[in-house]
């Protein structure tokens, strides 16, 4: 067994209702390490040779809740969520902060691996090596914060029956979804803590599609042994030493950006993206600091940068709405991106979506392409059962957030989505309503936009990343560069946070990997080993994709059209994408990445990396 | 000196401004490295509960003056230690009953998982590691004070008190349903 691991995986089938503790090769663990990647390596060895065939809202999706070796040691926890994406068809690494993982390694399990569908509404409770599928009847329909006190509830009442006379039971930690992930909404998010989530890939709608609406776990043991804690200690210290230097990020996490990447970056997403600079004021994260922040300091365990803020509207029409800073990626898509410049209305807009169980960034996306239709007269008032869809008023668009979550006339249509709402509304006016979808893949791309050239994005970044408009996985040219999405593959596999880890050195992971396993990993024998692989196989997912859609490299590994378009106003007035530059990149990518002409990764690279079992579910692409 | 004429003691106190806290759980990383010398929140001594999001706290023995838990325990395993005021348990005599648990006004010890021996806090003999991390973090949650400028009577409160406490602060009217 690996040192750092707990040592086993739980595999439930929710068909069955069957629960059953796994191992994988050591040989898999070394290679793939944890996390996205060895989700990625596990799930292709079973469903690659059908991928086409594998509806993402079907029982025979795998879901996978995983951890890594650095999970738990490495200051700031996080659980990666992924699958077959609803979004883009392929997979997506995507994850969400908590102590989730903790307890899960605590209760000595590296990771939980869901298959089928529960008849019937239900959940799944851990206490160590005691599993149980629960009934979740009544806490289905529940909103976010409802849930998270129900499972509380019941889970502290069950530990202290079950276990009794060992004092009082803390709350174990749990993921969950909202309504939206419960009626299969594409842009549905897996949540933890009431404002965390796993939002790219919509394995919201693929726990709602399985019946499964939480998950809770409670460890007891220690975290995983491992090859050398002395040195551990030393290098979580380091860890923490650099993050309190960073007194900026820690005193405002990411709040400064709702202000700062429109009027300085001028790459937020507002109005849709019809523009990407403003300079209100009023969206300054000082103004949120005084009118709405009622905790300064936010962190998930072990975590040393407490980068979250919580926020409570005390007073005015939307008292009681509760969320966290809002980050700045729901800053801006559930700000500007909508005409809203206040933070008590992005506040209660935050608080709302995370309620109904969304993506900020999906849902704000997906609610910002309806606007722009409205604002086009593409779709009218009737067509939205009454609801005036006027940019900035936050009311009208937390009324048609709750119709996208119960799939209630039109919101049924854009409860898949920006991408497939553009192609069925599309038919439906017999208009082309592409341009309005700011997408990668399927994938509404997060509020780094790159006409500017000012944010840290590039002109390939969300074109060529196997999770499409992901911002946390973009790539760039060279492969091997500090740009490339073999790092971020990296990170999703260890599992760890990169807010935690700006100021390390080249070598620190690696050596932190050392102190874990007592394996040696180098940065060249990950993008020659683990990377690159994680890397193919995901690109595989993607081009098979199905069964609703299917990308075509040509087409689709490219910016949305609407980066194509000058920016209107701001300090980079004028400014776009350059469609040749693009072209040439890209191809540059296929290249370095080992993927032919077509973009479809080359037989002889998959065969020098012993991936020939990619190479031939390819083959029905490649005739 | 006037009317203190006690004499001068290292008795100490971790004082505590639980709004303070983030959620870190860098006490009971700290704690559980101390004592255990692994990573282990079920074993640390301090335990950080969050039964509302963001209103974590740290729970831990706060040396009432009293001390219930050691009259109360039937096997005389419980101590409290002269020079840092701290209960100290003694492994060899814990039964593991959890009867100083009921003692406890604010339910604050526990079994350990594996030894199923009880925990107490025990101030690290006078240089507590949780508190420690805590100012190193800047937190200023956990703080270590003389215990002589807290001559009120200490007490503690259990965890879903206190939490109720916490979430009335943050959220208002809206606190009751959050529980």
């Amino acid at each position: 067994m690996m040192l750092g691991y707990a040592g086993k995986f739980l595999e439930v089938d929710l068909s069955k209702s069957s629960c059953n503790d796994v191992t994988f090769p050591d040989e898999w663990l070394r290679d793939y390490i944890g996390g996205r990647a060895l989700a990625a390596k596990i799930m292709s060895e079973r469903l690659l040779r059908k991928w086409e065939k594998v509806d993402p809202l079907g029982p025979e999706n795998i879901l996978f809740f995983m951890s890594g070796p650095f999970t738990g040691y490495f200051p700031g926890g996080r659980t990666c969520v992924t699958g077959k994406s609803p979004q883009s068809n392929g997979m997506v690494g995507s994850t969400v902060g908590g102590e989730f993982p903790v307890e899960l390694r605590c209760a000595g399990y590296d990771g939980i691996i869901v298959s089928g569908r529960a008849e019937k509404p239900v959940y799944l409770f851990i206490k160590d090596n005691d599993v149980e599928i629960r009934d979740a009847e009544r806490i289905w329909g529940k909103d976010g914060k409802q849930t998270e006190a129900l499972l509380n509830r019941e889970c502290r009442k069950l530990l202290s029956e079950r276990y009794p006379r060992v004092g009082v039971w803390k709350e174990p930690a749990k993921l969950y979804i909202g309504p939206a992930g419960e009626n299969r909404v594409r842009p549905a998010a897996v949540i933890a803590k009431w404002t965390h989530a796993a939002g790219y890939g919509g394995y919201g709608a693929v726990m709602g599609s399985k019946n499964l609406k939480g998950v809770a776990v409670k460890g007891t043991g220690p975290l995983p042994e491992v090859a050398d804690i002395e040195k551990l200690k030393q290098m979580i210290d380091e860890v923490c030493k650099g993050c309190y230097g960073n007194t900026l990020w820690r005193r405002w996490g990411t709040g400064g950006g709702g202000y700062s990447f429109g009027a300085e970056t001028s790459s937020e997403p507002v109005r849709n993206w019809q523009e990407e600079w403003h300079d209100e004021r009023s969206y300054g994260v000082d103004q949120f600091e005084n009118r709405v922040w009622v905790k300064p300091a936010w962190s998930d365990f072990g975590c040393p940068t407490n980068c979250l803020k919580i926020s409570c509207v005390h007073a005015g029409k939307y008292k009681g709405a509760i969320s966290d800073n809002p980050d700045y990626e729901l800053q801006a898509f559930l700000g500007p991106n909508l005409g809203v410049f206040t933070p008590e209305e992005n506040v209660y807009l935050s608080s709302l979506i995370e309620d109904l169980g969304f993506c900020g960034i999906q849902g704000g996306s997906t609610l910002g392409f309806a606007a722009e239709l409205y604002q086009r007269g593409i779709i009218t008032k009737e067509d939205l059962g009454g609801l005036e869809l006027k940019w900035g008023d936050a009311e009208a668009f937390a009324a048609l957030a709750k119709k996208i979550a119960c799939r209630e006339g039109m919101g049924d249509v854009l409860a898949e989505g920006a991408h497939r709402a553009a192609i069925r509304l599309g038919e439906l006016k017999g208009v082309n309503l592409m341009p309005y979808a700011v997408t990668g893949k399927g994938i509404s791309i997060g509020a780094h936009g790159i006409r500017s050239g000012r944010d840290f994005s590039r002109e390939i970044g969300y074109a060529c990343s196997v999770q499409g408009g992901d911002h946390s996985s973009m790539t760039d040219l060279p492969i091997d560069g500090w740009g490339s999405e073999i790092w971020q593959i990296f990170n999703d596999s260890a599992v760890m946070c990169i807010f935690t880890s700006f100021n390390l050195s080249p070598t620190f992971r690696y050596e932190f990997y050392y102190a874990l396993t007592g394996q040696t990993l180098s940065r060249k024998g990950w993008l020659n080993g683990g990377g690159i692989k994680t890397l193919q196989i995901q690109r595989a997912m993607l081009l098979l994709g199905g069964p609703d859609l299917r990308w075509n490299p040509m087409v689709d590994d490219d910016n949305p059209a609407r980066f194509y378009e000058p920016l209107p106003t701001g300090p980079c007035k004028g400014q776009s994408a350059d469609k040749t530059s693009v072209r040439e990149k890209v191809r540059q990518y296929y290249d370095e990445a080992g993927w032919d002409q077509n973009g479809v990764p080359a037989s002889e690279e998959l065969r020098k990396l012993g991936l020939e079992y990619v190479d031939e579910s390819l083959k029905r692409l490649r005739s | 000196m006037g009317w203190r004429q006690e004499e001068k003691n290292n008795k100490i106190w971790i004082s505590r401004e639980l709004s303070k806290c983030s959620g870190c759980r860098k006490c009971e990383i700290a704690c559980s490295l101390q004592k255990e010398n692994k990573i282990w929140p079920e074993a640390s001594r301090v335990r950080v509960f969050m039964l509302v999001p963001g209103t974590e706290f740290p729970h831990l023995c706060t040396q009432c003056e009293d001390y219930p838990c050691v009259a109360a325990c039937p096997v005389k395993a419980l101590s409290v230690n002269e020079g840092t005021s701290a209960v100290v348990v003694n492994a060899g005599t814990c039964t593991g009953c959890g009867i100083c648990i009921e003692a406890c006004p604010g339910k604050v010890p526990h079994i350990h998982p594996r030894t199923k021996k009880i925990l107490i806090c025990d101030l690290c003999s006078g240089d507590p590691k949780c508190a420690k991390v805590c100012q190193e973090g800047g937190w200023n949650c956990l703080k270590v004070v003389a215990r002589e400028d807290h001559e009120f009577k200490l007490f503690s409160r259990t965890p879903e008190e206190t939490a109720k406490e916490l979430a009335a602060k943050m959220y208002g009217d809206k606190a009751e349903e959050l529980q």
